[in-house]
C-alpha cells in the first residue's frame, strides 16, 4: 500500500512536470487547472489514509522509482516545525512543490482567502481563513477588526454551501451546536471546493472523535493555569531546562504536552514542597508560659489552650492516659486541668505531699511519669554498652562562673536540690526536643477537641511502639553480639585484612598438570608463528646488520636537528600534560578541564539527546499510530542533531530531511563520526582522548536507538504486509 | 602494587646495564632496522661514558632464547680499532662480541621457552624491586608492553615507547640517560596510564613481549 501510494505520487509529480514543461507555449491556465485536480486527488488521498502525515516522496529525481522502504512520513510536529520557523502561515502546498524543493512546510491544512460574515447579507471582513483537520481560524486582513475566528471542529454542528453554476457567489455556512452560524465567501467555487472537502472530513473525524487508543495515548494539551505558571516558573529558574524547552518545544519537535508529561515529577515535585509543608512544633517550652498571678489576690490564673493541652499530652503519657481513664466519666474537663495546674503550682513544695495524700487523682500529676520511665529505660537498652561517656566530661562547663542552668531568672538553687533539678530539667528539655522533632500527628481541626487529641496522640504512639517492637529485638540482639565483638582484646586477635584473597587451588597437580599442558600448547603455537621466518633467514639478516654498521660506521649525524626538536617537544609535552593531567586531582572531573566552549557544547548535545532517547525509548512498545509517528519523529531529530553537531545549517537541514531514506540512517550515523572527530580536533591534543571518551556513550545510545528503529521497522513490514505503517 | 621509594643518591655516577633485544626474528619484521638501531644504542651509550668518568656501562644481548654479556666499560680496554677507522675501539669491540654472540645463535631453534623463564624473569623484577634498582623500557614494539611498563612501573624506573624512532637517540639522552641523582629533581615523562591487566603467566598476553628493546638501568654498585 505505502509503496503504491508513493508510486501514485510520483507519477502525479511526473506529469504535473511534464504538463508545465510541455504548456510553457500558453495553456498556464490550463496547467494550473490540471495541478488543482491533481492536488484534489492528492489530498483526498492523504486524509484518507493518515490523517496526521503526508506522504512525501524521498527521491527528489521523480524518474526514478520510490522503494516502500525509502518513504518517510513526516508527522505534524515536523511540519509545525516549519511553520513556525516561518512564523507566518503557509498555503497548503502540494507534494510536487516538495519534491522541487520549494515547499517549507508540510500540512494538512488550507489557507485561502475569504469574507467572514456573521449573515448573508452582511458585506463581510475580508481575511484569510485556516482550515485544519482540528480546527478553524479566521484571520482579518486588518488586524484591528473585531471579527476574528478560532474555534475548533467538534463545536461545529453542520455545514452548508452554495452549488457551483447557481448565480450566488461561492460561500459556506458552518452551524455552531449553540445554532450561531459563520458564513464565509470565497472568491471562486474551487477554493470552496477545497475547503469544503476538507470541513467535511474534519467534521465526520470530529464526530468519531473519541477513538479510544489514540486519543487517551496523546497527552492531553489543555494544561491548567496553574500548571502552566509552574512550567514557566521552573523554565525560568533551570536555564538548561529552557535551553531543552527553546529546541525542542519552541522549534516544534516535541510538543509542548509531551515534553512536560516526562517531567510530571519535576511539576508535583513542586506542588508538593508548595502543598506538603506543616508547621511544626513551637520550640518555646511551657514552663516559660507561667501562670499569671493579679498581685491583689491569691489567685492564680493558667491559660490552658489547645495547643497548650497538646504539648502536656505530647509531653507527658501518663497526663495523657489520665485524661482517657478519668474525662468524662470521673470529672469534667475542666475538673481535670484545674487539678492538674494546682498539681504543677505545687510542685516540689511541702504543700504537694501533704494534698498527694488526701487526693489521689491530683497524686497521679505529681508522681513520676511512668509511661516516659519505661520508654527511658527501653531508650538505654538501646544505646551502645560500649560508649565511653567520660570522654565528654570535658563538655560540662557547669561549674565554671557565668556557665550552668538558669530557670525561671534564678540561680540559686540550694545544693541539696541541685542534682534532683538538674536531673529533671535535662529530661525535660530533652523530652521537649523530642517531641518537637518528631512532630505532631494531630492537626488544628482535631485540636478544638481535648478528646480526640489525647486519643489520636495515643494511637500514633501505640503504633509507633509496636512498630518498634520489632526493632528493639533486633537491636538487642545486636547489642549483643556488639559487646561479644568488643569484649576481644584486638591485640590477642588474628588480624582478619587480608589484603589478598588466598588463592584455594582444589587439586594443586591437576591444576599444574593442566597449565604444563597449557604451555606446551602455546609455545607450539608461537613456534609455528615465527617460523614463518626462517630461522636461518632471520639470524642471516641480524649478522648482515651488524656487519653492515661495521662497515659503514655510524650515520652522521645520529639524529637531525628538526627530528631532535620533535622528540624534545613531544617528550616535553607528554611531561606537562601528565604533570597537570589524571592523578593529580582526583575530584577534578575531565569535564572542568575542558574549554567551556567545548564542555557546554559537550553536555548541550548530551541533554538533547537524552531528551529525544528518553522520549523515544518511552514510544516503544508501538502500539498506535501516534506513537508509531512519534518515534518518527525521534528518528528524525536524532538525525538532526547528528548533523547540528556537525554544524550543518539547519535550512539545508531541513532539505536533507525530505530526502532522508530510513536505509539511509547508517550513512547518517557514519556520519557523527566523522563530526565528532571534528570536534574532537578542535580541542587539544590531549584532551582528545577524553573528549572522545565522552563522546562514546552518545554514540552507543544513538546506535543502539537507530538499531532498534531499524530491527522494529523490519519486523513491522515483514509482519503487516502491505497496511502503510502497520496501523491503517 | 606501589612504586618503590628511590634511593637517595649523592652523586651522579651511573652503572646502566642495558639488555640489548637481538632477537632476529623480531628485527626481521620490524619499522626499524637493527643496524640503524644500533647505531642510536651505541651513540647512547658513549654518551653515557662521556657523562662522567666514572661511568660504566654493561651490556647483555638477549637473543631469541640466550643471552649473553658482551660488553663490560670497566674491562681492560681493548686497543684493536677496526680496520677502516669509522668506528670508535669500543664500537669495534662490542659489535665483534655481538657478531659472536649472534654466530653462537643455535640454528636449530628449540621451542621457545618464554613461558617457563616467567618465573626467572619476575624474579628479576622484584629483586630489581627490592634492591630499588630502577627498570627503564625503551619499547620500539608496534603496541604497548603492558609487561615491561610494570615493571618500570614497580621499579620507579621509565617507560617510553618513542613515536619517532628515527629520533631513538634524543629519546635515550634525554630520558634515559638521566642519573638517579638527578631524577630526583627532574620531571620525566610518566605514563598517563600503566596497563595493570594481569598477564597470565603462561597465556598469549606476552604474545609479543619478545618485541622489545629494553634496557635496564642499574644503580651504582656502592
Amino acid at each position: 500500500m505505502r509503496r503504491r501510494r508513493g508510486r501514485l505520487g510520483l507519477r502525479a509529480a511526473r506529469s504535473v512536470r511534464e504538463a508545465e514543461i510541455g504548456d510553457r507555449g500558453g495553456g498556464a491556465s490550463r496547467v494550473r487547472g490540471r495541478m488543482r485536480r491533481e492536488r484534489r486527488v492528492r489530498r483526498k488521498e492523504g486524509m484518507e489514509r493518515n490523517q496526521h502525515s503526508i506522504p512525501i516522496d524521498i527521491n527528489s529525481n521523480p524518474n526514478q522509482p520510490t522503494d516502500s522502504s525509502c518513504c518517510v512520513v513526516l508527522s505534524n510536529a515536523v511540519a509545525d516545525h516549519f511553520r513556525r520557523r516561518g512564523g507566518r502561515e503557509y498555503p497548503y502546498l502540494n507534494p510536487e512543490d516538495w519534491i522541487a524543493g520549494k515547499a517549507n512546510m508540510a500540512s494538512g491544512q488550507v489557507t485561502k482567502r475569504v469574507k467572514y460574515k456573521s449573515s448573508v447579507k452582511d458585506p463581510g471582513t475580508p481575511g484569510r481563513l485556516l482550515l485544519t483537520l482540528e480546527k478553524l481560524v479566521f484571520k482579518p486582513n486588518n488586524p484591528n477588526s473585531a471579527s476574528k475566528l478560532n474555534m475548533e471542529f467538534r463545536y461545529i454542528k453542520n455545514h452548508k454551501y452554495t452549488k457551483e453554476g447557481s448565480n450566488k457567489a461561492p460561500m459556506l455556512n458552518l452551524t455552531s451546536s449553540q445554532g450561531a452560524s459563520y458564513i464565509f465567501e470565497f472568491e471562486n467555487y474551487d477554493d470552496l471546493q477545497v475547503c469544503k472537502e476538507c470541513v467535511g472530513k474534519a467534521l465526520s473525524k470530529s464526530v468519531e472523535a473519541p477513538k479510544p487508543a489514540d486519543t487517551s495515548e496523546v497527552p492531553s494539551e489543555q494544561p491548567t493555569t496553574e500548571e502552566l505558571l509552574m512550567r514557566m516558573n521552573l523554565l525560568r529558574e533551570n536555564s538548561e531546562l529552557q535551553k531543552l524547552h527553546k529546541r525542542f518545544v519552541i522549534d516544534g519537535i516535541l510538543t509542548e504536552a509531551e515534553f512536560w508529561a516526562t517531567r510530571k515529577k519535576l511539576l508535583s515535585g513542586n506542588s508538593s514542597r508548595n502543598t506538603k509543608q506543616r508547621v511544626g512544633l513551637k520550640s518555646i517550652m511551657l514552663s516559660e508560659s507561667r501562670p499569671a498571678a493579679d498581685g491583689r489576690t491569691n489567685k492564680v490564673t493558667f491559660n490552658v489552650t489547645p495547643e497548650i493541652v497538646r504539648e502536656i499530652f505530647a509531653e507527658k503519657p501518663a497526663v495523657r492516659q489520665a485524661y482517657l481513664n478519668l474525662v468524662p466519666n470521673k470529672m469534667t474537663d475542666r475538673d481535670f486541668w484545674t487539678k492538674y495546674c494546682r498539681a504543677e503550682f505545687i510542685q516540689g513544695t511541702q504543700a504537694a505531699v501533704a494534698e498527694a495524700a488526701e487526693d489521689e487523682d491530683l497524686a497521679l500529676f505529681l508522681k513520676p511519669d511512668d509511661i516516659l520511665a519505661r520508654e527511658t529505660r527501653q531508650k538505654i537498652r538501646c544505646v551502645d554498652p560500649t560508649l565511653d561517656m567520660e570522654a565528654d566530661q570535658g563538655d560540662d562547663y557547669t561549674h565554671l562562673p557565668d556557665h550552668g542552668i538558669a530557670r525561671d531568672g534564678s540561680k540559686d538553687i540550694t545544693d541539696s536540690q541541685n542534682e534532683i533539678y538538674r536531673r529533671t530539667l535535662s529530661q525535660d528539655l530533652n523530652r521537649h526536643a523530642a517531641v518537637i522533632l518528631e512532630g505532631t500527628t494531630v492537626d488544628d481541626e482535631q485540636l478544638r477537641d481535648t478528646q480526640s487529641v489525647a486519643e489520636a496522640l495515643a494511637r500514633s504512639k501505640q503504633g509507633h511502639d509496636s512498630a518498634n517492637e520489632e526493632a528493639y529485638a533486633n537491636a538487642n540482639q545486636e547489642r549483643l553480639q556488639r559487646i561479644s565483638q568488643l569484649m576481644e582484646i584486638e591485640d590477642l586477635r588474628e588480624s582478619d585484612d587480608h589484603p589478598l584473597a588466598p588463592l584455594s587451588i582444589k587439586d594443586p597437580r591437576d591444576y599444574f598438570d593442566s597449565q604444563q599442558a597449557s604451555v606446551l600448547k602455546t609455545s607450539a603455537g608461537v613456534e609455528t608463528m615465527k617460523c614463518s621466518l626462517s630461522t636461518r633467514e632471520a639470524y642471516g639478516s641480524l649478522r648482515q646488520s651488524i656487519s653492515h654498521i661495521k662497515a659503514a660506521g655510524l650515520t652522521d649525524p645520529i639524529v637531525t636537528p628538526e627530528v631532535a626538536l620533535k622528540v624534545l617537544s613531544v617528550l616535553t609535552q607528554n611531561i606537562s600534560s601528565t604533570k597537570f593531567g589524571l592523578g593529580k586531582n582526583p575530584g577534578e572531573s575531565v569535564l572542568d578541564r575542558l574549554p567551556s566552549a567545548v564542555k557546554d557544547e559537550l553536555l548541550y548535545h548530551w541533554m538533547s539527546i537524552q531528551e529525544l532517547l528518553r522520549h523515544y525509548w518511552s514510544s516503544y512498545p508501538i502500539t498506535t499510530t501516534y506513537l508509531y509517528t512519534k518515534v518518527k519523529t525521534m528518528i528524525l531529530f536524532l538525525i538532526f542533531i547528528v548533523a547540528y553537531n556537525g554544524k550543518f545549517k539547519v535550512d539545508l537541514l531541513f532539505c536533507n530531511l525530505q530526502h532522508l531514506q530510513v536505509s539511509r540512517l547508517k550513512d547518517a550515523m557514519s556520519k557523527i563520526d566523522l563530526q565528532l572527530q571534528e570536534m574532537k580536533e578542535s580541542v587539544q591534543p590531549d584532551l582528545r582522548h577524553q573528549v572522545t571518551l565522552l563522546v562514546r556513550p552518545m554514540q552507543q545510545a544513538l546506535d543502539a536507538a537507530m538499531q532498534h528503529y531499524d530491527a522494529d521497522l523490519q519486523k513491522r513490514s515483514a509482519r503487516s504486509g502491505e497496511r502503510p505503517n502497520g496501523y491503517a | 602494587m606501589t612504586s618503590v621509594q628511590s634511593k637517595l643518591y649523592a652523586d651522579d655516577v651511573s652503572l646502566v646495564v642495558v639488555l640489548l633485544d637481538a632477537n632476529p626474528f623480531f628485527w626481521a619484521t620490524s619499522s626499524i632496522s637493527f643496524s640503524q638501531f644500533l647505531s642510536h644504542v651505541l651513540a647512547f651509550l658513549n654518551s653515557i661514558l662521556l657523562l662522567n668518568q666514572l661511568n660504566q656501562v654493561v651490556i647483555i644481548a638477549t637473543g631469541h632464547n640466550s643471552c649473553d654479556c658482551i660488553y663490560d666499560s670497566s674491562s681492560p680496554p681493548q686497543t684493536h680499532s677496526s680496520e677502516n677507522g669509522a668506528l670508535p675501539a669500543l664500537y669495534a669491540h662490542l659489535l665483534q662480541r655481538l657478531e659472536e654472540y649472534s654466530e653462537g645463535f643455535p640454528i636449530r631453534a628449540t621451542p621457545s621457552t618464554a613461558p617457563s623463564e616467567y618465573v626467572a624473569i619476575m624474579n628479576a623484577i622484584f629483586s630489581a624491586q627490592r634492591s630499588m634498582v630502577p627498570i627503564d623500557s625503551c619499547y620500539v614494539g608496534a603496541h604497548n608492553s603492558a609487561f615491561l611498563q610494570q615493571a618500570s612501573h614497580i621499579t620507579g624506573g621509565v617507560y617510553v615507547k618513542p613515536q619517532h624512532t628515527d629520533g631513538l637517540f634524543q629519546y635515550l639522552v634525554t630520558v634515559f640517560a638521566t642519573d638517579l641523582h638527578s631524577r630526583s629533581f627532574l620531571q620525566l615523562p610518566r605514563p598517563a596510564g600503566v596497563d595493570f591487566r594481569a598477564s597470565s603467566v603462561f597465556g598469549q598476553a606476552q604474545g609479543d613481549a619478545s618485541s622489545a628493546a629494553d634496557r635496564k638501568r642499574k644503580a651504582p654498585e656502592t
